[in-house]
């Protein structure tokens, strides 16, 4: 089990946790992401890690409501508990000297651009940070925004905070003004993704998108995460989640996403009629797990064995 | 063990096979429970009754572990089911589970007399009874563990290869860890192979027996990316490490129209239905494509390929379609799965292949294009190779279909571990007898080495990579042994 050690809320319907997972903590680089699974009937999904502190043994990870699993895991609190995370997954971002690298994000996708704009600071890059909200309340993380740029812009799709407009508006501003872009890294919804494409693509800008495909397993194993890259095919999970922007093909990753919609939608509603009770569910199955835990351990130290048993991380 | 039967062997082959009791046809193709129901212990010992001691007994000849068949079944004749459940786990640390899973009528049952004239005895069949009867009876005849030696195990992966070397390596006093990716252990006994042929309160069975004897196990651990095998052994202080990690990326047919949705690989359609239990959706939050009222196709002719399209059928489809394209008597599957799919309303098509995907303009799959094959001249697997007829296309209306035509190798080990030799198709190099790799301390064994084979083989891999890796634990010795 993961403890939650800190959970805070970033946004609307955005929030924060800090988890105990001192193998991922150790290993995380930028770009990288854990798969988890909530509680005993819950699925598998897979979300970015927006940092990670070895010495503390923590990672941390930035959650956006929206269905059955993500709405659960935004009710639970500090001192909650995670069944699973595994991890890091992935490959990290490619990080090295480009010159000026664009970093545009897009909501939620704000927080898994931090540590790849942080790493490209560090490799001497000039960094421009691109993020866009919905509108005020959605805009997340903006004094991290700024630690990790150079130059950062902030714009909202309703004017309600920083600039008005979408961020391939300030995209093509920077461009226009006749600015050289060595790299660009676009994190956030697919339109988006495919929107930034098609202004950098053309240009030859090296870009590259963080694909959010649906995944099981995150090793490889199963191929639900399959996406076209011109015509062949790549495995989000271990060959990506970064691609080449100029080769993907956004509609198939659109229809791809959509295909278990209604279970989804299904799922929500369900949970939103029982949510008390689905939380108070979770919470007392961690505790019996727990107890279950203390006791095998206490056994395993009174016939003298090391005791360690797969929830080690409690 | 002398031969207590005092029928004569005329008369025992006059004994018909026991059959094992199923679950009728029409009502398990709506369920997942167990097919096979299991032999009353009056049937397994009259199943006993069958076997005529052969001075050399051809059973034994190609079981993968080496179990003293010939020795149990005298046992179960004698009634003394706890004794010959004993002596099965000196060398199967999983009987409940081969005993349902082996391909018994290529190894010990291919291999038994009275198969040449007539029916075989029900080796698996009795094996299983056994199996069952000491897990039920609560007094588990665990092995006895030596004195603790001092030396640490690491095995990364819980599938069949790295359980069977966990029980070997534990008994032998050595500390066994095993690491698992997944968050539940049994690895392809609890994602891929369905409940109604393995439960998986089965599997769970085994796991704790495992975990009574001592091995230490740790979910969550994807080793190449949470730690590496370097780290492994500096950091975390292991002698020797066992990797073992199954097979790995599936197959697809790279044929036009394989995004669609509602085409899956078959290992993605086994792990939602079997690991993430999204057969109980909405209980479990695992979804899967609804099958029910719809046509589903799957492409392949191995226990994966039968194992998908019995779990279609289940989740309610219409239609559940097998297409292979070579004939049926070049099929890999177990001949029972075979036999229980048709029972259970599955269409076979053979010398069938598709090629093409075709969708809606909302990217839903409608069908698949497919050609007829006939069979050529043998290929390298000595299979007559399948060529397709020219002119014979057609559309195979279709909702799902699902790929099980095989897997590659998984790159994660290899990828972040420079000095551990592959092959040109990126499967461990290990040394046949020894399985030792080009690694000092690292074995490997099972589908990560061989490319998808069975669960038994896997599992005598497993028995195979734990002898070798007491000697070296003992001896210290890797070079010198590395020669013998």
């Amino acid at each position: 089990m993961f403890r939650i050690v800190e959970a805070r809320t970033a946004g609307l319907n955005i929030r924060q946790y800090t988890i105990a997972a001192p193998r991922i903590a150790r290993k995380q680089r930028p770009g990288q992401f854990v798969i988890l699974r909530v509680k005993e009937n819950g699925e598998r999904i897979p979300l970015t890690i927006k940092s990670a502190d070895p010495a503390a043994g923590t990672i941390t990870i930035v959650v956006q409501t929206v269905g059955k699993t993500t709405s659960l895991l935004n009710c639970l609190e500090t001192g909650d508990a995670i069944l699973d995370v595994v991890g890091p997954l992935g490959r990290p971002s490619e990080i090295k000297k480009y010159g000026t690298a664009a970093i545009v994000a897009g909501s939620v996708g704000t927080a898994m651009a931090l540590p790849t704009a942080r790493a490209l600071m560090d490799a001497d890059n000039h960094v421009i940070f691109i993020e866009g909200a919905r509108s005020r309340e959605m805009v997340i993380f903006e004094d991290e925004v700024r630690a990790a740029s150079h130059e950062a812009y902030i714009l909202t799709d309703d004017g309600s905070y920083g600039e008005h407009g979408l961020v391939t508006k300030k995209l093509e501003e920077i461009l226009t003004a006749g600015r050289k872009l060595d790299f660009v890294l676009a994190v956030g919804p697919v339109p988006m993704m495919r929107a930034v494409a098609r202004v950098t693509a053309p240009l030859g800008i090296k870009t590259m998108v963080s694909l959010n495909s649906i995944m099981v397993d995150g090793t490889g194993m199963c191929g639900g995460c399959r996406v076209l890259l011109g015509n062949q095919s790549k495995f989000a999970c271990v060959d990506g989640p970064e691609f080449d922007a100029s080769l993907v093909n956004f509609d198939v990753l659109m229809q791809r996403n959509a295909m278990y919609r209604g279970q989804e939608c299904q799922s929500l509603k369900a949970f939103d009629q029982h949510r008390a009770e689905e939380l108070a569910q979770h919470r007392a199955a961690v505790a019996t797990k727990e107890k279950e835990t203390a006791q095998l351990r206490a056994k395993l130290e009174k016939q003298g064995l090391e005791a360690q048993g797969e929830t080690h991380h409690v | 063990m002398s031969d207590a039967n005092p029928l004569p062997a005329k008369e025992r082959i006059r004994i018909p096979r026991v059959h094992m009791p199923e679950l009728n046809a029409e009502v398990r193709a709506h369920n997942f429970a167990e097919v096979n129901q299991g032999l009353a212990a009056s049937a397994a010992v009259t199943e006993a009754t069958r076997c005529i001691a052969c001075a050399r007994p051809g059973c034994q000849l190609d079981c993968p572990v080496g179990v003293k068949i010939k020795d149990i079944v005298a046992l179960i004749y004698a009634g003394d089911f706890l004794a010959a459940a004993a002596k099965m786990r000196e060398d199967n640390a999983l009987p409940a589970i081969t005993g349902r899973v082996c391909p018994q009528e290529s190894q010990c049952e291919g291999g038994c007399v009275l198969g040449k004239k007539g029916e075989p005895v029900a080796i698996g069949n009795l094996e299983r009874f056994i199996a069952d009867f000491e897990l039920q009876s609560g007094q588990l005849g665990l092995p006895a563990i030596a004195p603790p030696t001092g030396k640490s195990v690491a095995i990364v992966g819980s599938g069949p290869a790295g359980l069977s070397a966990a029980g070997d390596l534990v008994q032998k006093g050595h500390r066994v860890r095993v690491f698992e990716a997944l968050h539940e252990l049994g690895g392809v006994l609890v994602y891929g192979i369905p409940e109604f042929r393995l439960p998986k309160a089965i599997v769970k069975q085994e796991v704790d027996n495992l975990r009574r004897m001592g091995v230490e196990f740790e979910t969550n651990v994807v080793v190449g990316r949470s730690v590496t095998l370097d780290e492994l052994m500096r950091v975390e202080g292991y002698d020797a490490v066992f990797v073992a990690t199954g097979a790995g990326l599936p197959v697809f047919l790279n044929v036009p129209g394989e995004h669609l949705n509602g085409v899956y690989s078959a290992n993605e359609f086994l792990t939602r239905t079997n690991l993430m239990r999204a057969y109980k959706f909405p209980e479990f939050d695992e979804p899967i494509y609804d099958c029910r009222d719809r046509d589903v196709i799957v492409v392949g002719g191995g226990n994966t390929a039968m194992d998908a399209v019995r779990t279609a059928r289940r989740l309610g489809a219409k239609t559940a379609t097998l297409v292979y394209r070579r004939s049926e008597a070049e099929m890999p599957a177990r001949a029972e799965e075979v036999k229980h799919a048709r029972e259970e309303g599955i269409e076979f098509r053979m010398l069938t292949n598709p090629i093409e995907f075709l969708g809606d303009e909302k990217g839903w799959l409608t069908g698949a294009r497919c050609v007829r094959m006939e069979l050529g001249e043998p290929d390298a697997s000595g299979r007559r190779r399948p060529v397709p007829v020219a002119g014979s296309e057609y559309v195979l209306p279709s909702n799902v279909a699902i790929i099980g035509v095989g897997t590659t190798a998984n790159p994660l080990i290899q990828s972040t571990t420079p000095d551990l030799a592959t092959n040109k198709w990126n499967y461990i190099v290990a040394d046949p007898e020894s399985l030792r790799t080009s690694k000092r301390g690292v074995f490997a064994g099972g589908d990560i080495v061989t490319g998808g084979a069975t669960v038994i083989l896997a599992m005598g891999a497993g028995r195979k990579a734990a002898k070798a890796m007491h000697d070296y634990l003992t001896t210290e010795g890797w070079d010198e042994a590395h020669r013998d």
